[in-house]
Formats: C-alpha cells, sequence, structure tokens
C-alpha cells in the first residue's frame, strides 16, 4: 500500500496553487493538502513542505483560466478563502475535472464538487455582502473612520474594492480581529497591515479618540433607527433571519450607547 | 448644529416617513467621480434591519410633515392633530453624508407633506439633490419623492440628480381615492409620471447618438398602493399594478398593508390587523408575473378573483392546472420548469446547465437544492419512481400542507383537518 501524501502550504492562495503543481508534477494521485498551520497527527503518511513560487503558482492560474469563465474562477477564489478544513482537497478535485474537460461555457451542477464549490463560494459572497453593510466606521480625532469586524470567512481581500471605490474621499481601516490584519486607505492605496497587539484598536481606546462630533451622530442615527420601526408588524424571526446576533455587535443602532 | 433639535425633528420626520415601504438602492448605477464620495454599484445593500424585519437601506425622511391635504390614510394629514415639524435643507445635507461617510446608508430618500403647493414643496427636494451632487459631490443613491401636481420644469430637474423618482399612487382604484383623498385628483399622480417616462425614453434615445447626455433618473420610478384600506380584490390591485408596469416602465410597484393610524369611519378600526400575509401573496404574485414568465390573467381573472391565503399563487395556478402535469425534468422547456412548484429560477438555471451533461435524478435535483416536498407531485426524471398516484387537487393541497413549514401556518391549521 501506497501511504498517502499531506501538502502542507503557507496558507496563501499562491502556495494552494503550488500544491496543485506538485500534485501533477510528481503524480501524487490523492494528496491531502493542508495549512501548515493545521497540525498532522495521521499515520502511514508522508508529508510533504511546498514552497510557494510565484511562476508555478501563474501557471496553475493561468491553465485554469482558459477552461472556466470569470465567474467560476471567481466562485473557486471565493471558496479558497472560506478556510474551510478540507477545501483545498475539493478544490483541487473541482480543478482536475476542469482541467480534463472540454472548453465549454456550461456549468455540470450535477457533478458534487462543483456544486458543493458553487454552494461554499455563495456562502462566502454572503459573508462579504453582509461586511459591506455591517462594517460601521467610527471618526477619531486624527480623521480616520475606524471599523473593526470578525467575519466568518476570510472576505477582506474581497470587499477592498468596494470600499476603495465608495470612501475615495476618506482615510479608513478595517481591521479583522480574528485573523488579526486589516485593510487600509490613505487616499491613495489600499494597504494591508498587520498588528499583533490589539489594543490600539480595542473599543475603549477608540472612544476616547472619538473626533467631536462622533457619539453626535451615533446617536442621531440611533434615533433614526427606533423611528422608522413599525410596531404593530413587528417580526422578531425575520428580524433575527436577516440580522443575526453575531453580527450585533459590530452595530452601533443595536448597541446601547 | 443644535444636536438635541436635530434629534427632536429626525424623530417626528423619520416616524412619518416610515409608511413608505420602498427602501430599494438597487437598479441604477452610478460611479465614483474625481474621487469624490461614494457610488451605487446597482445592487443595493441593506445595511441594517429593524424590528419588524424590513430592510434599512436608506435615510427616509420627510422634509417636513406639515400638509395642505387631507388625506383619511395618511398620518400626516391636515386634521390630525400631531408635532410638526421641518428639516432645513442643509440640515438634511449634512445627516446624509455624515450617516453615509460612516457606512449607515446607501443614501437619501427624501419625501415631504405638502406646504404652500406642489412646486413649492418639490424645489425645496430639488435643492437638497442639487446640493448634495454639486457642492459635495456625493455620488450615493437618492430617491426623491415626485410630488403629485407638479410642473413639468421641476421634475425635469429633479431627474437630473436623482437616481428614482417616485409617485405613491396610494389607492388602486380611482373611486377609492375620491372617498379616501377628496382634494387630490388622478390626473396630478398621473402627470409627473408620465414626464419622467418621456424623459427616461427620450434620454435613452439620445444618449445612443451624443453620450455626454445628462443622465435622467437612472434607477427609473417606483410607485406604491396601499393594501386593504379601501375594498378592492387581488385582482383589481394586480392589474392596475401590471398597468403602471406597462404604461410607465415602472421599476416597482410596492405593496403596502395598511396600518390603521386614525379613527376614521371611511377606514378599517384601529387595531384592525395589518394584512401581512395578504401583502405577502401580492408581492409573490408580481414575482410570477416579472420573473417567471406568468400573465395576469393565469393568476387572476373573472373566475379567481382574489390570490388563496393557505397557499402560494403559483401552486394555487398549478392545481387549477394538473392536466399539464407531470413535467419531465430532463426535456421541459424553461418556461415550464419555472412553473413546478418548489423550484425557483436559481434552480432553474441550475437544471438548464447540469442536464446537458448527463440525465438528472431525484439525488441531483436534491443537490441541486430545489424543494422536493413541493416538487415531487409535479415531476418525473431520471428515475422509474415517481409520484403516480391520481392527482387531484385537494388531497395535493392538504398533502403540500402538511409537509410544508409556513410562518402562517397557525392560522390554517383548522380548516385542514376538516379534509385530512
Amino acid at each position: 500500500m501506497n501511504p498517502q501524501t499531506i501538502l502542507l502550504y503557507d496558507g496563501t492562495f499562491d502556495g494552494f496553487l503550488c500544491c496543485v503543481f506538485m500534485a501533477y508534477e510528481q503524480k501524487i494521485s490523492d494528496p491531502i493538502i493542508r495549512k501548515e498551520s493545521q497540525t498532522n497527527n495521521q499515520l502511514f503518511t508522508v508529508t510533504e513542505q511546498v514552497i510557494t513560487q510565484k511562476d508555478k503558482a501563474q501557471r496553475v492560474w493561468a491553465g485554469f483560466k482558459k477552461k472556466t469563465s470569470l465567474n467560476e474562477q471567481r466562485d473557486f477564489f471565493k471558496a479558497f478563502l472560506s478556510e474551510i478544513k478540507g477545501v483545498e482537497n475539493t478544490l483541487l478535485s473541482y480543478m482536475r475535472s476542469a482541467f480534463a474537460k472540454e472548453v465549454n461555457k456550461n456549468i455540470d451542477f450535477s457533478n458534487k464538487d462543483i456544486l458543493k464549490i458553487s454552494q461554499v463560494a455563495r456562502m462566502v459572497g454572503r459573508e462579504k455582502h453582509r461586511m459591506e453593510a455591517f462594517v460601521r466606521f467610527q471618526l477619531t480625532k486624527d480623521g480616520l473612520y475606524v471599523a473593526t469586524v470578525s467575519p466568518d470567512f476570510n472576505v477582506l481581500p474581497l470587499i477592498i474594492h468596494h470600499f476603495e471605490d465608495r470612501y475615495a474621499d476618506q482615510k479608513w481601516l478595517i481591521f479583522d480581529t480574528t485573523r488579526k490584519y486589516g485593510i487600509y486607505y490613505d487616499l491613495n492605496f489600499v494597504e494591508i497591515i498587520t498588528f499583533e497587539d490589539l489594543t490600539g484598536i480595542s473599543t475603549k481606546i477608540l472612544k476616547d479618540n472619538y473626533s467631536d462630533q462622533e457619539i453626535d451622530f451615533q446617536k442621531l442615527w440611533n434615533t433614526y433607527y427606533k423611528n422608522v420601526n413599525i410596531k404593530s408588524r413587528k417580526n422578531t424571526k425575520l428580524h433575527l433571519q436577516h440580522l443575526p446576533k453575531r453580527y450585533w455587535k459590530y452595530l452601533i443602532e443595536k448597541n446601547t450607547l | 448644529m443644535s444636536f438635541e433639535r436635530i434629534r427632536e425633528k429626525l424623530s417626528i420626520l423619520a416616524d412619518a416617513a416610515k409608511y413608505d415601504v420602498s427602501c430599494a438602492s438597487s437598479g441604477g448605477k452610478r460611479a465614483n467621480q474625481n474621487k469624490g464620495l461614494g457610488n451605487n454599484t446597482g445592487m443595493g445593500i441593506c445595511h441594517s434591519y429593524t424590528e419588524d424585519g424590513r430592510c434599512v437601506s436608506l435615510l427616509k425622511i420627510l422634509m417636513t410633515n406639515h400638509c395642505i391635504y387631507d388625506c383619511a390614510y395618511c398620518v400626516t394629514r391636515k386634521s390630525n392633530d400631531i408635532k410638526r415639524a421641518a428639516f432645513k435643507i442643509q440640515e438634511v445635507v449634512d445627516l446624509t453624508i455624515n450617516f453615509y461617510r460612516r457606512n449607515y446608508i446607501e443614501g437619501l430618500f427624501l419625501s415631504s407633506g405638502i406646504f404652500k403647493n406642489p412646486d413649492y414643496t418639490m424645489e425645496r427636494l430639488v435643492r437638497v439633490a442639487k446640493k448634495l451632487r454639486l457642492e459635495e459631490n456625493f455620488n450615493g443613491y437618492i430617491h426623491l419623492k415626485s410630488i403629485p401636481g407638479t410642473s413639468d420644469e421641476l421634475m425635469y430637474e429633479a431627474g437630473l440628480y436623482a437616481d428614482r423618482l417616485s409617485v405613491n399612487i396610494e389607492i388602486p382604484t380611482i373611486s377609492g381615492l375620491k372617498l379616501l383623498a377628496p382634494d387630490k385628483k388622478h390626473e396630478d399622480f398621473i402627470k409627473p409620471m408620465e414626464k419622467v417616462k418621456n424623459e427616461i425614453i427620450q434620454y435613452k434615445t439620445e444618449r445612443k447618438i451624443i453620450k455626454s447626455t445628462p443622465r435622467y433618473a437612472p434607477a427609473g420610478q417606483s410607485t406604491q398602493m396601499i393594501i386593504g384600506a379601501t375594498g378592492e380584490s387581488d385582482r383589481d390591485i394586480m392589474y392596475s399594478a401590471t398597468y403602471y408596469y406597462k404604461k410607465f416602465n415602472m421599476r416597482r410597484v410596492y405593496y403596502s398593508g395598511y396600518v390603521p393610524v386614525l379613527q376614521d369611519e371611511r377606514l378599517p378600526s384601529l387595531g384592525t390587523q395589518v394584512p401581512m400575509l395578504r401583502e405577502n401573496r401580492l408581492y409573490q404574485t408580481d414575482w410570477l408575473l416579472r420573473f417567471y414568465g406568468f400573465s395576469i390573467n393565469e393568476i387572476l381573472n373573472d373566475s379567481h378573483k382574489n390570490l388563496d391565503l393557505d397557499i402560494d399563487p403559483k401552486l394555487s395556478w398549478v392545481l387549477r392546472n394538473l392536466q399539464l402535469f407531470p413535467v419531465d425534468i430532463n426535456r421541459a422547456e424553461k418556461r415550464m420548469l419555472a412553473r413546478i412548484p418548489g423550484i425557483g429560477m436559481q434552480s432553474v438555471y441550475k437544471i438548464l446547465q447540469a442536464r446537458k451533461f448527463r440525465n438528472l435524478d431525484w439525488s441531483h435535483l436534491k443537490a441541486i437544492g430545489i424543494s422536493m416536498n413541493r416538487a415531487q407531485y409535479f415531476i418525473t426524471c431520471n428515475s422509474k419512481d415517481f409520484y403516480k398516484k391520481e392527482l387531484s387537487p385537494i388531497t395535493l393541497k392538504s398533502k403540500i400542507m402538511k409537509s410544508s413549514n409556513s410562518k402562517y401556518k397557525k392560522y390554517f391549521d383548522n380548516q385542514l383537518s376538516l379534509f385530512s
């Protein structure tokens, strides 16, 4: 019996594509692709460290692009960002069937990998959309609009474009407190920034640094939110369906000042 | 600005605006220009939801709730004894910009009670929009109410700055309007709609020749009807809705269950339940007409004047047309797939793509995500196993209702036990 191969990569998308490259190059039939950070405790396996190389990643991606539509490529990337355990293996199997097929603009939704990827991509897309909706900027004394989030999936890369385009004339920072990195716009470009020590953006420090009118506008928003509600149509189930409780921590209108 | 005063005004004027159900921020695209503020991607974002489950996308307020009219269904009617307030133009601009910068909203929805006369009122709404666009370089969404009776010149100007314009027809029938809003004329509602429609058509033709033609109301126009205030049937409502969709190229018609706010012998009494289920059925019908290829007389006609409350309009149509079923999933055309209960347009799309690769069986259909408890009685697929019993409308209806879980189910449980 051949031992199963485990390919470890650094967690980046390029790193993952290099695993695909290796699987083809060394004809590894059923590898398990896994992030370095996830420990391996399986018996009878061979572990290989995959080094991320941009040119190899680009070759794989270029090949994938030739066989698929823009939507499929987007879904593929979104599914990767879901960080769901084992998604890399579904993605590999998806890629294999994409490379094997004739160029065809129809999508085979009766193939279980394709269906799975499209469903996961939908979940990630929904989370992306929620971040676009539920981010609440707070203006600090130095003119920076700050928001902290902790999305279910790693969606910050997907929302950069939206915020860059929309808030082109103000400095802003959106920080993912779970993954400990943020996206920062300085009026020219969006940069990815990381800091291990999160006290600088804790709620308390932020509040001490509010600009003069920040609290007033938050109060006005709360007043507005309260007054648009129609009491005789109360529908808690629907309310929670649209606005699950795990998002309330971001929302000024859901927290009393 | 004095925040306390603004806060008081905001509470009064948001409260008065909330019965306007439209909160869409979708349907019109506007790019961010010269690194200004905001954009509109055309897909719309709901930034929050109220406890009644409705989306909060826009800052929806009245300019003022002073009004010269006395429409029976309206909270701000002249004869109602309530607190009145009015915003200054700059105040609305500041609120919009500051809410927008904090990502609270997609833009502004500005309506107004009518003070002095229609043109005077409309002019103030237009000035807010103009200031936002020209002075603040704001590219977010702006929805202005077209005040009935406004002159064509002002309507033209409004469309240059607004993304969407809307006139609420409110009462679906002319006779109902006479009864409840005696000061308003039907023609006054129609005139601004007509103007906006013609401007949009003209814009589109000119745009083909001269690229730089100024944009005119890119998100089109919409209207709203109150449901259950006068005794109109669902057929009356949906026929008028269809009329507005066709005649004025409406993007949306909204249906708003009447919320009793005033005691008046012409109206349902205070404490009457808001007809939310009926409203829901009307929206379902609206969707069937706009996206599922149904025509209005299939769903509502002389022998079927009102929608069933206990089942949705699609299932209701199917039960009246059982001779067309079962449908073969692997062969039927798109139009017929869309008519199967439990299959939405997303699933139709997936079925059409997937069946080019292989004949689909039950497991494929389940994985695609169609609702089996409804669809199973009406389809055949690549399997010998399917529902073969005699199809009778009553047994099917009770089978489906038993297995489905609707939030309205509690209202119908008793009726059901009579048949089963």
